[in-house]
């Protein structure tokens, strides 16, 4: 499955590197496939492999082992393997083109989605028994960050365009982990010079090294809140 | 060794275990028996800290247990389904529980041979079928000499004759101090083992005898049967 993964990213890598004209407009192209991808693997895949492993888990906790050990674990070896798979299939076909900054970024918000959509996905499988309950909300849940989210923000700003809205839409952007990725990774690009006025105002704000500092840590608070979340609700849960 | 206190435990509004107050001593086989969904699992699991009860307490060697997880290295535990990532080999099964008990302490590695586990250890979990998975279980419940043993159900999907290893291996711990636990719906097996017989319905300890007491009681030599009798005897009062 893992393998099957990383098979994924690097044909799919490879294939826009190797058929596109323009290296920076296939970067923005390799860039929307992997913010759909990465996550929905994540979540999905964490989903299935924690239901799955519940005999399994059970079975460590009769042992003489620490509940949280076997949660930071479990955890540590569903992220990892799916950072391995990112490595492979996007770093080794970026670092064969032309390793740029902007490639360089999106490989490291890769690794980020993936740790926070790994998490994501313990928090879904921890909250309902049900299997087809919790698959079905981790779905749901990758389905509002990758497409619901951006519809609520624009209608917003359609709604709302009178007023002056550049806080209201730098916050709402660190809302969603997949917007300050993308956010990112676009700034690294020039075709950041089409996004208009907003455009102008995420350079403004995370074009500088305090709001690189400041998404890096929204992005690091993605990761721990839900990953906390998990591990109190698991440290508490029946088996 | 066990001593269970005033435990409680409810899933939802279904209360599973009502006020339930056990004591168990070394050298004991104590048979947990009772309709499906009694709470016989859930009992067990209590003990191993797999479900968390609502009230109560649980000691074991006279320390309270709740909470923590280092008291689990004298348990052995035979779940109901075993179930292991299936691309493990079994040899890597028992090297990853070695690796996470510990190497201190001896190594019992007799049901592996009497299950003749031996010749299997390359085998992938995901091939072994549902008996061969259920010997697995009972050799790593037993692998590592604890002074207390849980098996649910552990004879359920086992061959007769596997059973009858299984069976001899639990009372030949027995004299060696041991402590089992052991759920089952089967008579014959109860009647074989048990030195104490708990039966549980709907959350609630209804009988907790010796097997001669329950006969005696009775007037029947067939423990199925003075089962029967006491069972009966009980719904109509």
């Amino acid at each position: 499955m893992v393998l099957a993964y990383t098979l994924l990213l690097f044909l799919l890598c490879s294939g826009l590197f190797y058929l596109g004209s323009d290296y920076s407009s296939t970067l923005v192209s390799l860039l929307h496939v992997i913010l759909l991808i990465v996550p929905l693997i994540c979540i999905m895949f964490g989903t299935i492999h924690f239901y799955n492993s519940r005999e399994f888990i059970e079975m460590l906790l009769a042992q003489p082992v620490d509940r949280n050990s076997i949660y930071f674990g479990e955890y540590l070896g569903l992220a990892g393997s799916l950072v391995m798979a990112l490595f492979i299939g996007l770093g080794i076909p970026i670092l064969l083109w032309q390793p740029t900054e902007a490639a360089l970024y999106l490989l490291v918000v890769g690794l980020m989605l993936t740790f926070i959509f790994s998490a994501l996905a313990f928090l879904t499988s921890v909250r309902s028994v049900d299997k087809a309950k919790g698959i079905g909300s981790a779905l749901l849940l990758w389905f509002y960050f990758a497409v619901l989210f951006d519809g609520v923000v624009l209608l917003i700003l359609h709604y709302y365009s009178d007023y002056p809205l550049e806080e209201l839409v730098l916050v709402l952007t660190s809302l969603n982990p997949i917007d300050i990725g993308r956010v990112l990774i676009l700034l690294k690009l020039d075709t950041s010079a089409l996004m208009g006025y907003t455009g102008a105002l995420y350079q403004k704000f995370f074009g500088t090294g305090f709001g690189q500092v400041f998404s890096m840590s929204v992005l690091l608070i993605w990761i721990v809140i839900p990953l906390f979340r998990a591990r109190k609700i698991f440290s508490k849960k029946d088996l | 060794m066990i001593k269970i206190e005033n435990l409680n435990k409810s899933f939802g509004k279904l209360d599973v275990l009502k006020n339930i107050n056990l004591n168990f001593d070394a050298a004991e086989v104590i048979c947990l028996i009772g309709p499906n969904g009694s709470g016989k699992t859930t009992l067990i699991k209590c003990l191993l800290g797999l479900v968390l009860p609502d009230s109560g307490k649980v000691f074991v060697k006279g320390e309270s247990v709740l909470g923590t997880w280092a008291y689990r290295k004298d348990f052995g535990y035979m779940p109901q389904i075993g179930r292991f990532p299936e691309q493990m080999k079994i040899q890597q099964v028992f090297q990853m529980m070695k690796d996470l008990r510990g190497g201190t302490g001896m190594i019992d590695e007799e049901l592996v041979d009497s299950f003749s586990l031996g010749g299997m250890m390359e085998k992938r979990m995901g091939y072994l079928s549902g008996g061969t998975r259920q010997k697995v279980s009972a050799a790593l419940a037993y692998l590592f000499n604890p002074e207390i043993l849980i098996l649910d159900e552990p004879t359920a999907g086992l061959d007769p004759i596997s059973s009858e290893r299984l069976k001899s291996k639990v009372l030949k711990e027995k004299q060696h101090g041991k402590l089992t636990l052991i759920t089952s719906h089967n008579m014959t097996e109860v009647e074989e083992l048990a030195d104490k017989v708990i039966f549980i319905v709907d959350g609630s300890i209804q009988l907790n005898k010796t097997v001669d007491e329950i006969k005696k009681d009775t007037n029947e030599s067939r423990l199925g049967k003075a089962l029967a009798i006491m069972m009966e005897g009980q719904s109509i009062v």
